[in-house]
C-alpha cells in the first residue's frame, strides 16, 4: 500500500472570491505506518482528509493510492468521523456489519468478521445495544471496528476522540495504539492535540493555517512500550514543547 | 407518632404517582367537559334544540348504529380518506426523496409546490365538481390536493436533514447511490415520514368532511349536513363525536406503528 499526496491545493469558491484552504500539500504514507497531521482550526487538515477519502476533489495536484488516481470515495479508504456517524437504528453489531453487507459479502463471513472485530474493540457484551445506549468512547470503537471490518487499505481518522472527555480520550489513545500494534493497520490521524499525535504516530506533520500547508515534519522515534510512561518521559516532553512553540508562533503570526 | 405521620404522606405520594400517569389528566379533562355539558343541559338553562343532552346524543347515536347508517357513513368517509391519502402518501414519498437528494429537481419543483400549498384545498371543490361531477373521484382528488404538497415538502425536509456523516460513512464503506438510499436515507427518515403522514392525515380527515358537506350521498359529513336541514342537533353532535373518535384512532394507530417500527428514534 502506498498513498501519495502530491502538491495538492484546494480552494473553495471561484474567481477573485476563491478562498485557498490548502496550498501544495505533499506527503507519503506506506503500509503499516501511522501518520498524523496536526494543526489548529483553519489549517485545512480536515479538507485534506476529505480529499483522500474522495469526498471532495482537489483544485490541483493529485492523490494516488497504489498508483491509482483517486476519483471518488471507496472501501479501500475507511473513514472515522469525529461523531454522529453510527447508524442510530442499528445495533453495535449491525453497525460493524454494515460495510461488509454493503459490499455484499456472504452472510457467514459477515457474522464471523463482525464477532471478530467486536472482540478486537472489546465490545462483545454490547453487541446488541443501540448507539444511544453506548458511551461516546464505545461509539467511536464501534465506528473504528466498522471501518476495519470493511478491510480498508488505509484508515482515515478525523479527530476521532475530539468529542470525548479527557480520561476517555487517554484510554482511547491506548486502545488505538494497541490496535495498531496488533493489526498492523495503516492509519492517517488528524488532530489538533499535539500530545495525541506524538503518542500514536511515527511521523507527524505540523500544518499552518490560511492557507493550510505543511511547515514541519518530524519522525517520532520513541519507546512506545508504555504510553503512560511515554507521556511524562523527558525526550517526549522536550519534543512536545518544541513543536508546541512552533504551533504557538503560527497562531500568533496570524492577522487578528 | 411516626407511623401516623407516615401514613398520609404515603397516601399523598401514591396519589401523586397516579396523577403522573400521562393518561390520567387527559381523562380528567374529557370528563370535566362531559360533566359541564351534563349539568348545563340538566339545569335547563339552554334550549334543547341548541344543546342536546349527552343522553339524547347517545340515543341518536344508538339509533344510527342499529339502523346501520352510522357504519355505512363511517365506512364511506374512511374509504375516501384512505384512497386519497394513499395516493398522496405514495406519490409524495419518491418525489419528496428526489427533491431532498437532488438539487436540480428541488429547484424545479419547490417554488411550484410552495405556491400550490398555500391555495386552500376546499377552494378547488368547484373546479373538481365541474371536471369530475359528484362521484367519488372529486372527493378523493380533494384529499390528494390538500395533503400531497405538504407530504412532499415535509418528506423533502426530512431527507435534507439526514446527517452528511451518515451518507459519507456509507460512501467510504463502499456504498453507492441506491443502496445508500435504501439502507441509510430510508431508515433515517422513516420516523419523520410516519409523523408527517400522521399530521397530514388530520387534514385529509378534515377535507373529506368538507367534501361531503358540499356534495355526497353518504358519509359522516353528509349526515351532518342532513341533520342541519332537519334541525337535529343531536345527530350533528353524533357526527362530530364520531369524526373526532375515528380521527383519534388513526392518530393513535400511526403513533403505535412508529413506536413499533422506529423504536430507535424514541
Amino acid at each position: 500500500m502506498h498513498l501519495q499526496v502530491s502538491s495538492v491545493s484546494k480552494s473553495f469558491g471561484y474567481g477573485p472570491k476563491a478562498k485557498p484552504v490548502l496550498d501544495s500539500v505533499s506527503f507519503d504514507l506506506h503500509s503499516g505506518q501511522f501518520l498524523a497531521l496536526v494543526g489548529s482550526s483553519g489549517s485545512g487538515k480536515s479538507t485534506i482528509m476529505r480529499l483522500i477519502a474522495g469526498l471532495d476533489r482537489p483544485s490541483s495536484g493529485e492523490i494516488r493510492l497504489d498508483g491509482q488516481l483517486i476519483r471518488g470515495p471507496g472501501a479501500d479508504r475507511g473513514m472515522v468521523f469525529q461523531k454522529y456517524s453510527l447508524y442510530p437504528w442499528l445495533t453495535a453489531a449491525q453497525n460493524v456489519a454494515f460495510g461488509m453487507r454493503l459490499q455484499g459479502r456472504p452472510k457467514a463471513e459477515v457474522r464471523e468478521r463482525t464477532a471478530y472485530f467486536l472482540e478486537v474493540v472489546g465490545l462483545v457484551d454490547s453487541a446488541r445495544l443501540l448507539p444511544r445506549e453506548l458511551s461516546g468512547g464505545m461509539q467511536q470503537r464501534v465506528a473504528i471496528a466498522r471501518s476495519l471490518a470493511a478491510e480498508p487499505k488505509v484508515l482515515l481518522l478525523d479527530e476521532p476522540f475530539g468529542a470525548l472527555d479527557l480520561q476517555i480520550r487517554e484510554s482511547m489513545q491506548e486502545f488505538l495504539h494497541r490496535l495498531w500494534q496488533q493489526t498492523g493497520l495503516t492509519a492517517l490521524l488528524i488532530t489538533h492535540d499535539l500530545e495525541e499525535a506524538l503518542l500514536l504516530a511515527q511521523q507527524v506533520h505540523i500544518m499552518a493555517p490560511r492557507p493550510g500547508r505543511i511547515v514541519r515534519s518530524v519522525n517520532v522515534d520513541l519507546d512506545r512500550s508504555s504510553l503512560a510512561h511515554l507521556r511524562v518521559s523527558p525526550p517526549f516532553l522536550a519534543l512536545r514543547e518544541e513543536l508546541a512553540s512552533v504551533l504557538r508562533r503560527l497562531d500568533s503570526s496570524l492577522p487578528a | 407518632m411516626p407511623s401516623n405521620e407516615a401514613d398520609p404522606l404515603n397516601r399523598w405520594s401514591s396519589l401523586r404517582r397516579f396523577m403522573a400517569q400521562p393518561w390520567v389528566l387527559g381523562l380528567v379533562g374529557v370528563a370535566t367537559v362531559l360533566l359541564i355539558w351534563l349539568l348545563t343541559t340538566a339545569s335547563g338553562a339552554v334550549d334543547k334544540l341548541f344543546l342536546p343532552s349527552p343522553q339524547a346524543v347517545w340515543q341518536a347515536g344508538q339509533a344510527q348504529w342499529t339502523s346501520g347508517v352510522l357504519v355505512k357513513d363511517a365506512v364511506a368517509s374512511i374509504q375516501r380518506v384512505f384512497i386519497g391519502f394513499a395516493l398522496s402518501a405514495g406519490l409524495a414519498l419518491p418525489i419528496g426523496i428526489a427533491m431532498g437528494t437532488n438539487q436540480t429537481i428541488c429547484r424545479l419543483l419547490e417554488p411550484l409546490m410552495a405556491l400550490i400549498r398555500y391555495m386552500p384545498a376546499p377552494a378547488f371543490i368547484p373546479l373538481l365538481i365541474i371536471y369530475f361531477g359528484l362521484e367519488e373521484l372529486p372527493k378523493v382528488l380533494l384529499i390528494f390536493i390538500g395533503t400531497f404538497f405538504f407530504n412532499t415538502l415535509m418528506i423533502m425536509d426530512a431527507v435534507k436533514f439526514v446527517p452528511s456523516e451518515l451518507v459519507e460513512t456509507a460512501l467510504t464503506l463502499g456504498g453507492r447511490g441506491l443502496p445508500i438510499l435504501t439502507r441509510v436515507v430510508a431508515p433515517f427518515i422513516a420516523p419523520q415520514v410516519l409523523d408527517t403522514y400522521r399530521i397530514n392525515m388530520a387534514s385529509a380527515w378534515n377535507l373529506v368532511i368538507v367534501a361531503e358537506l358540499v356534495a355526497a350521498t353518504e358519509g359522516l359529513g353528509k349526515r351532518i349536513s342532513l341533520a342541519q336541514r332537519f334541525l337535529r342537533t343531536d345527530e350533528i353532535f353524533v357526527g362530530l363525536i364520531v369524526i373526532g373518535l375515528v380521527g383519534l384512532c388513526i392518530d393513535l394507530g400511526f403513533r403505535f406503528l412508529m413506536r413499533k417500527a422506529c423504536a430507535w428514534a424514541n
